[in-house]
């Protein structure tokens, strides 16, 4: 197996996934490209603890309708899962229809809609709109619950044109009330009393109850419509039949996922991508999979361009470090602390600043998050006692008979981390640290924890607090 | 690079909701114990600020600071259609912004116009892990000072020469590779933000001498880094830290004490430790919370409610009671909370504008008006 196949696949895995370790490429590279996409695209098991061993050993992910519980839950499962795409898709749409726990206190509500996009997020586009309008999260979140038959509020109509689906300049101001009409009576069970709740953060008198949507047909707006020119008398369905057959509609959602997989920002040589992820999306009637299939395959994405293209997003950075270290894979008490990090690094999970979401790439830099960025991968990649590090090792030892110059030391931890691939200058400094630590490392018999170790573990500290690492 | 003379802003956010009712307490009013037959501050307990209110037992060194007048009480603060989730509540404070989700921190702002250049890194200091939105502002950096004597890369490398090499080797990283993109380029400068902050900050505790000893308590680590920051001169504006948790929905009476027991014996020593350093002429500290609880107590504690109490103490304050005393009356009461009566912006504006010297319209989203609950030569 080349080097060059480890760097795609890695590429790979760093974008549809949160990255991979070794053995994880050695077993992807086995079955190639092509097909590891179509896995990614089409995931079965996810081999994820089972919800009773995680309830049974965390007292901290027992009370899930809290934020921090609720988060590390979803962490869990992005370190754990075998089908990374399945989480990584529906971090996409959580940053994409951001729903938060500030106004909801109620955060089971959005473990359920991020399951919601585990189901469907592959799915096709319609769907996903029409379950993400019946998601009792959403629902209050952009007050449809007060989206009344003769008295509409157009939050969720306004946002689901303008954020969900074709962006600003595709449709009117008429629209936008015509489409809050249709979803009138798309409300919750019992909606007065639960929104009354959710707004007092009031655990009182019967803890927070679970919500479910209810269609009030008689608080449903059934007459006639006129939405981006056609005319009926359009219910929620038929709206977001409209909806995603518009070019508008194709080039807003293939644009994100493009700026998600792909690259951060949007050039000339990206446009062609995104037409044929468009073509896609119409030739698979609105297929997600269909459009990321395109993308994954293209000639753009397999490029040496698209690599390092995009600033890790917290989340992504954090998975990704800890699934490259092998730590939290049993139950681990202070997991809940995770959750905690990524808000530090600026992306508390269930939390997003507002309905637009996370602001990305570069934006989720600046020195206060670098520090936290930096520190975190530093610690989780040099920790000895981690099994991921631990297996680094062990494949540095089984090199040149254990002996490395620092040069091949530095080299060949790049190259387990990733590979990652990095400026000159950046290499040039790395050598310069590993030399500083000793001349030629000889791993032969080496104890956990001894100083051969530890100059491998700082070497792996130091790559994590490169630049390049805070790129995927 | 800021003068020495230049105003400073301590904020303390109490978070929880602080339940203002047994911090200013109306010992004279029968319905304060009528509503709290459980949890109340007894008449002969309170530390009397006059015939009608006084301060919670814990309060002790803001009494004194009272009594010297330099203590302004907000009574009644908060906004309308109060939300009682923390996480929203706090979100208005922190965005002045209580119609729509606000997305930028009013500190953020303040320090926008301090250093529209983002010259100083450290014109605003978190004091704790991660940024309060107060402090959030796209391209204005802050940083988060978790602990000041670790503060930086690598705090959990003890072997400090070979922390000093990969610090060096961070340096050399960062700085090369010069053009090769904008991002790459961005990140190299942060980079070399962050480390010259932490070795600005590190000579903060360097520098610092004080007979002044603080309480062994997490406001008070926060306080003194912040004192350190501030004597170290070295362009800090506005220094932000948190004191948690308010939240005393059960076992409220002893939990609430030692809370003001921390806050209280923190800003004690903070303010004799710039006495001692004769600085408390450029120093104003604001302590709020993000809601008040519910006049009724529920037998053990009290739930999320809605106005509050807010505090500003400095040499700089003129002392005394602002805003009303929110009704106790069942019938001025809001659905179970006290009624608030002055807008949180309305502090604001007075602490931007007579206080920081800046507008504040554009940073508080309108105009408020002000109190004059700092001296008229402070400005």
């Amino acid at each position: 197996m080349s080097n060059q196949d480890f760097a795609l696949l890695a590429h790979l895995m760093r974008r549809a996934g949160f990255g991979a370790t070794r053995d994880e490429l050695e077993a992807y590279a086995a079955q190639g490209y092509t097909a590891t996409v179509d896995e990614l695209l089409n995931p079965g098991d996810p081999e994820v603890m089972p919800d009773d061993i995680i309830r049974r050993y965390h007292v901290d992910q027992s009370e899930l309708r809290q934020l921090d519980g609720a988060g590390a839950n979803w962490l869990y499962r992005m370190i754990t899962t075998k089908c990374p795409l399945e989480e990584k898709i529906a971090l996409f749409w959580h940053g994409l229809f951001a729903t938060g726990y500030s106004k909801l206190n109620q955060a089971r509500a959005l473990l359920n809609q991020i399951d919601m996009f585990r189901n469907h997020g592959l799915g096709r586009f319609d769907n996903l709109l029409v379950e993400l309008s019946k998601d009792p999260a959403m629902l209050l979140w952009l007050d449809n619950t007060d989206n009344h038959n003769g008295a509409i509020n157009e939050n969720y109509g306004r946002e689901l044109l303008e954020l969900f689906s074709m962006g600003i300049g595709n449709y009117t101001e008429d629209d936008i009330k015509e489409c809050s009409r249709a979803f009138t009576g798309w409300t919750l069970g019992n909606a007065e009393y639960m929104a009354v709740r959710a707004s007092k953060d009031s655990i009182w008198p019967y803890s927070r109850i679970a919500w479910h949507f209810q269609f009030r047909d008689w608080d449903h707006d059934d007459g006639e419509k006129t939405f981006l020119g056609e005319t009926g008398n359009f219910n929620g369905e038929d709206i977001i039949g409209i909806i995603a057959r518009q070019q508008a509609t194709a080039r807003f959602v293939c644009t994100r996922l493009f700026q998600f997989f792909a690259a951060d920002e949007v050039d000339g040589d990206s446009k062609q991508v995104i037409e044929a992820m468009m073509q896609s999306y119409f030739d698979s009637g609105y297929e997600i999979r269909a459009v990321l299939r395109t993308l994954f395959l293209s000639d753009y994405f397999t490029s040496e361009e698209a690599r390092y293209a995009r600033v890790k997003g917290p989340v992504e950075l954090l998975v990704g470090a800890i699934r490259q270290a092998g730590s939290y894979r049993s139950p681990t008490l202070g997991v809940h602390q995770l959750a905690y990090q990524g808000f530090f690094m600026g992306q508390g999970l269930l939390q997003p600043p507002s309905v637009e979401g996370w602001h990305e790439g570069m934006e989720w830099i600046d020195s206060g998050s670098l520090v936290e960025r930096v520190n975190f991968v530093a610690q989780e990649l040099s920790s000895l006692d981690k099994p991921g590090v631990r297996a680094i090792i062990d494949r540095l030892a089984g090199e040149n008979g254990g002996t490395l110059t620092p040069g091949q030391l530095v080299d060949q931890c790049l190259d387990l981390l990733g590979p990652v691939a990095v400026e000159d200058d950046t290499r040039t400094a790395l050598v310069d640290f590993a030399a500083a630590g000793g001349g030629a490392l000889n791993l032969s018999g080496h104890q956990p924890g001894d100083d051969a170790e530890q100059r491998v573990s700082n070497v792996l500290r130091v790559i994590a607090s490169t630049r390049e690492y805070q790129l995927a | 690079m800021a003068s020495q003379r230049d105003k400073k802003l301590v904020v303390i956010q109490l978070s929880g909701g602080n339940d203002c009712l047994d911090t200013v307490v109306p010992y004279n009013n029968g319905l304060y114990y009528d509503f709290r037959p459980t949890v109340h501050i007894a008449p002969d307990a309170v530390l009397p600020i006059n015939d009608h209110f006084g301060f919670h037992p814990s309060m002790g060194a803001i009494k004194n600071l009272w009594d010297e007048g330099k203590v302004a009480i907000i009574n009644g603060i908060g906004y309308p259609n109060p939300n009682r989730s923390h996480f929203r509540s706090l979100d208005i404070w922190h965005t002045a912004e209580p119609d729509k989700i606000g997305t930028e921190g009013w500190l953020g702002r303040v320090i926008r116009e301090l250093d529209p250049k983002g010259e100083n890194v450290l014109t605003g200091i978190n004091f704790g892990r991660g940024l309060p939105r107060a402090l959030g502002l796209r391209g204005v950096p802050v940083a988060s000072v978790g602990n000041l004597d670790t503060y930086g890369l690598f705090p959990d490398l003890q072997d400090e020469a070979l922390k000093q090499s990969a610090l060096a080797t961070f340096t050399k990283m960062y700085g090369g590779a010069a053009g090769r993109d904008v991002v790459f380029d961005y990140l190299g400068q942060t980079g070399a933000d962050v480390l010259k902050g932490a070795d600005v900050l590190r000579q903060a505790p360097a520098q610092y001498a004080s007979t002044v000893s603080y309480p062994d308590n997490p406001v008070a680590h926060n306080l003194k880094a912040i004192a350190q920051v501030l004597l170290a001169d070295i362009g800090t504006r506005i220094y932000y830290t948190t004191h948690a948790s308010f939240d005393t929905h059960s076992g409220e009476l002893p939990t609430h004490a030692q809370l003001w027991e921390h806050v209280d014996s923190s800003v004690g020593s903070f303010m004799d430790d710039l006495k001692l350093h004769d600085r408390l002429d450029d120093t104003v500290i604001y302590i709020f919370s993000e809601f008040g609880r519910r006049v009724r107590d529920n037998g053990s504690g009290s739930d999320h409610g809605s106005g509050g109490v807010a505090f500003v103490i400095g040499d700089s304050v003129q002392g005394g009671m602002y805003g009303e005393y929110p009704s106790l009356e069942e019938k001025d009461q809001l659905e179970g909370d006290l009624h608030f009566n002055n807008d949180f912006r309305c502090t604001y504006a007075t602490l931007l504008e007579q206080w920081m010297g800046l507008e504040s319209a554009p940073i508080v989203n309108g105009h408020f008006e002000q109190f004059d609950f700092l001296k008229p030569a402070a400005a």
